[in-house]
């Protein structure tokens, strides 16, 4: 690690990853530090706004995601983990980008500058674009006979404005798959976790996470893979039937690839246990 | 599912009001805030068949637009798919004329509310308002927080208690919540913000 560069990033949260899934988190940072990509965290960063802002009002929801980004300094991408968080920070961008009065007069507001030409990406694009050949690198246990689904959730590529970007399908595969896992094509990876519905109206949300258990149980998956928090906690919340197949956060599968130790940290935050892939994992090894 | 309204276009639109120009319909305001044409739609139904929340509907999507095209302002502001949708862009993506289906949802939603028309699924809204207290006071979601504001609205104390439990079993849900430090910037911004006592 130590003859690779070390790259600087601005690094968005999120609320989800600050507090409910703090292991995704922890485990992100993990991965990032062995593979010397390094994430600064936004100073005083705040929500991006989530559905909520969106849902009840424009102006609040672009303001919310536009102080964000005055706050990152300019010549370093923003990252983020969380989709929604994603989709938001580059919508309001867009949106500040076409309407430079509104950008103008948030400025005047926070005397701060908005640069409009910032990188947003996801980690998972940090990765495809710098990462590769560092995960080989710097891999310490194999993933093979892991058969886990890839499950993107519906935000990472299917917005049209997002999609226009970059497309993250079967990225999830390649740097999973580089690291000996088996992707299990056959099950309902990209059908929605039921979002905030599942604090709502779970009565909705429990039959559509049943289905998406059940087709995973049926191809024979070890567990699922999130790129989303929100997701890792719904199907995990909202499955009740017997079959109880653990859900990853995607960073933990990578983090415990590259050898990361402090694993028992995150997972026993999880509701369904996800300690007997793992050892399965070191049994095969 | 409710039959439809005889064919109606309200006298005085909230357009009219806002703008004084009169003559825009529904679907051209509609088309104008989602920036989406929706009037491209054929009804093949690719959106109802996808949804995976079609069943908690009261109009499928394609419905919706329909209702939207006819100009049923008062019946497609009411209804509850446009709460119930959660913006996966299941739709979106599988409509063979492009319609952004979500977006339109957004809109019709931000136009419920800045109408004030009664909403079609009054507990949804309960929850996006507490998030927004918890934003307001934090900058950030205090889910535990928001969670209690919610049952408090609702009245639903008893309603997902052992999910709750658990969550908070395992540190899921933190008691105290994790705060912008600037909170004074981020309270300024609800200038804005709807409120119910209006």
């Amino acid at each position: 690690m130590n003859d690779v560069r070390q790259l600087d990033f601005s690094y968005f949260p999120g609320c989800s990853l600050a507090t409910t899934a703090a292991e995704s988190n922890r485990s992100m940072m993990q991965a990032a530090r062995i593979l010397g990509l390094n994430l600064i965290e936004l100073e005083d960063w705040n929500c991006c706004g989530s559905s909520s802002a969106q849902t009840m009002c424009k102006n609040l929801s672009l303001a919310m995601a536009a102080r964000n980004l005055s706050l990152a300094p300019a010549g370093r991408p923003l990252v983020a983990m969380c989709p929604r968080c994603l989709h938001y920070l580059r919508s309001a961008q867009e949106c500040l980008k076409a309407e430079v009065e509104t950008r103008e007069a948030l400025e005047e507001k926070w005397r701060r500058p908005i640069t409009t030409d910032l990188e947003i990406i996801h980690f998972m694009e940090v990765l495809a674009r710098y990462g590769l050949d560092r995960l080989q690198a710097n891999a310490r246990r194999s993933l093979k006979g892991m058969r886990y689904v890839p499950y993107y959730g519906c935000t990472l590529f299917r917005p049209p404005r997002l999609a226009k970007e970059k497309y993250f399908q079967g990225e999830m595969e390649n740097i999973l798959g580089a690291l000996g896992a088996e992707a299990v094509p056959d099950a309902l990876s990209y059908r929605c976790c039921g979002s905030f519905l599942s604090a709502t109206d779970p009565e909705i949300v429990t039959p559509l996470v049943q289905e998406i258990i059940a087709s995973a149980a049926a191809a024979k998956a070890d567990c699922l893979v999130t790129a989303c928090a929100m997701c890792q906690l719904n199907l995990e919340m909202r499955n009740t039937s017997k079959a109880k197949i653990p859900i990853f956060h995607f960073s933990e599968i990578l983090a415990l690839a590259l050898g990361a130790e402090d694993y028992e940290e995150w997972f026993i935050r999880h509701l369904v246990d996800p300690r007997p892939v793992i050892r399965k994992l070191s049994r095969a090894a | 599912m409710s039959i439809a309204q005889p064919l109606r276009h309200d006298v005085v639109t909230p357009y009219l009001e806002k703008t004084g120009k009169p003559g825009l319909s529904l679907a051209a305001e509609v088309k104008e805030q989602s920036g989406t044409d929706l009037f491209r739609c054929y009804q093949c139904r690719s959106c109802g068949n996808g949804c995976p929340f079609v069943q908690a509907m009261d109009y499928t999507p394609n419905q919706v637009l329909r209702l939207v095209q006819f100009g049923m302002r008062r019946e497609v502001l009411s209804c509850k798919t446009i709460w119930i949708c959660v913006g996966c862009h299941t739709c979106s993506s599988q409509c063979p004329m492009s319609i952004d289906i979500a977006s339109v949802m957004d809109t019709l939603r931000l136009m419920a509310v800045e109408e004030g028309v009664a909403i079609g699924k009054p507990n949804i809204i309960d929850f996006h308002e507490e998030v927004l207290r918890s934003l307001e006071k934090y900058g950030r979601a205090h889910k535990l927080g928001i969670m209690l504001g919610y049952k408090r609205q609702t009245g639903r104390w008893l309603k997902d208690l052992d999910v709750g439990l658990k969550m908070l079993a395992k540190r899921k849900l933190d008691l105290i919540p994790s705060r912008v430090r600037d909170v004074k910037e981020i309270t300024e911004l609800f200038q804005c913000y709807w409120r119910e006592s209006a």
